[in-house]
C-alpha cells in the first residue's frame, strides 16, 4: 500500500524541516520528486540525497513571475507533475493593531496567492490524465486563530476554503485536492522555545510531546497515494491532540 | 467540411469519447454530447492550444454547438 512508484511530485518549501520530511518520504515510497526553495546550496544537496532523479528548482515564491515558471519547470524536469505540495508559507508576527499592510501583504501573497497560482497550473494537467493529488500544508491557526497571527490564520484557513473550492470542481476527474494542518512541530522556531514555553505548549498536547516532521510526511505519503482516493476537501488535523476538531 | 472542423471534430471525440458522427455542427456540447461544465472549460482549453488562440470568457460562452466553435476558431485561429 500507499506505494507512488512511477508518479511525479513537486514539493514547494523544501528546505524546511517539514517540507525536507515530505520530499523524503515521498521519494521513499517511490516518487520522482521536484524540490523547490529560496536556499540553493540546501535544495540542491536535498536532490542529490534524494536520488532517483529529483531535481532541485530554486523559486522564491514572492516573485510573480517566478511562480508562476515554476510549474512549466517541474513539468520539462518532471514530464508530468502527478502530486503538488503546497508547502512554503512564511510568518510575519504582529498584533492586529500593529500590523502593516506589508506584512498582511507579504504572508498572503507566499502563503495563499502563490498556491493559488500552483494548483491553477497543475490542475490542467491533472485533469486531462484523470489523476492527480494536491496537498497544501494549512495550520491548526488556520482553524483555532492565534494571537500575532491574523494574517497567517487568515493565508491558512484561505487554503482550507480554496481546497474545497477546487475539490469539488476537479473530484469527478479523479483529482483530490486536501489540507494537512500541523500543530506544533519540532523545527528551528521551536527549537528556539525556552523550556518554560515548551513546558506551556505541551500541557495543551494530549500526545506530551511536539509532532515531528515525518508525523506531517505520513499524512502526506498517505494522502498522495492511490488508496486516498475517495479522499477530497478534507482537512487533516495532525496535532497530537491539540485540538479535536 | 473545412479543416477547422475536421481538427474542431478531433478535439471533440478525443476529450469527450463521442462517436465521431454525433459531432455535427448543430450539436449542442452539453445536451446532445453529454459535456458537463468542466468538459466545457476543458474544450475551451483545448481549442486554445490548438489554435493557438486566446478565447475570452464571454466569447467562450456563446460557443455552445460545435458550429458555433468553428465560426469562432476560422474567424480568430492563428495556427
Amino acid at each position: 500500500m500507499f506505494s507512488l512508484t512511477g508518479k511525479t511530485a513537486l514539493v514547494t518549501g523544501a528546505t524546511g524541516g517539514i517540507g525536507g520530511a515530505m520530499a523524503r518520504a515521498l521519494a521513499a515510497q517511490g516518487a520522482r520528486v521536484a524540490v523547490s526553495g529560496t536556499r540553493v546550496e540546501v535544495l540542491e544537496a536535498l536532490a542529490a540525497e534524494l536520488g532517483g532523479g529529483a531535481v532541485a528548482l530554486p523559486c522564491n515564491l514572492s516573485d510573480s513571475a517566478s511562480v508562476e515558471a515554476l510549474v512549466p519547470a517541474a513539468e520539462a524536469a518532471l514530464g508530468q507533475v502527478d502530486i503538488l505540495v503546497n508547502n512554503a508559507g512564511i510568518t510575519r508576527d504582529n498584533l492586529f493593531l500593529r500590523m502593516k499592510d506589508e506584512e498582511w501583504g507579504q504572508v498572503i501573497a507566499v502563503n495563499l496567492t502563490a498556491s493559488f497560482r500552483l494548483m491553477r497550473a497543475v490542475v490542467k494537467g491533472m485533469m486531462r490524465r484523470r489523476n492527480g493529488r494536491i496537498i497544501s500544508i494549512g495550520s491548526i491557526v488556520g482553524t483555532t486563530g492565534n494571537p500575532g497571527q491574523g494574517n497567517y490564520a487568515a493565508s491558512k484557513a484561505g487554503l482550507i476554503g480554496m481546497s474545497k473550492a477546487l475539490a469539488a470542481e476537479v473530484a469527478s476527474r479523479g483529482v483530490t485536492v486536501n489540507v494537512i494542518a500541523p500543530g506544533f512541530i519540532e523545527s528551528p522556531m521551536t527549537e528556539a522555545l525556552n523550556d518554560k514555553q515548551r513546558e506551556a505548549i505541551l500541557e495543551n498536547v494530549p500526545m506530551g510531546r511536539l509532532g515531528t516532521g515525518g508525523d506531517i510526511a505520513a499524512a502526506a505519503v498517505f494522502l498522495a497515494s492511490p488508496e486516498a482516493a475517495y479522499l477530497t476537501g478534507q482537512t487533516l488535523h495532525v496535532n497530537g491532540g491539540m485540538a479535536m476538531i | 467540411m473545412s479543416d477547422v472542423a475536421e481538427r474542431v471534430k478531433k478535439i471533440v471525440v478525443e476529450h469527450l469519447g463521442v462517436e465521431a458522427d454525433k459531432v455535427v455542427a448543430s450539436a449542442n456540447f452539453i445536451d446532445d454530447l453529454g459535456a458537463d461544465s468542466l468538459d466545457t472549460v476543458e474544450l475551451v482549453m483545448a481549442f486554445e492550444e490548438e489554435f493557438n488562440v486566446e478565447i475570452p470568457d464571454d466569447a467562450a460562452e456563446t460557443i455552445v454547438t460545435v458550429g458555433d466553435a468553428v465560426k469562432f476558431l476560422e474567424k480568430n485561429a492563428t495556427a
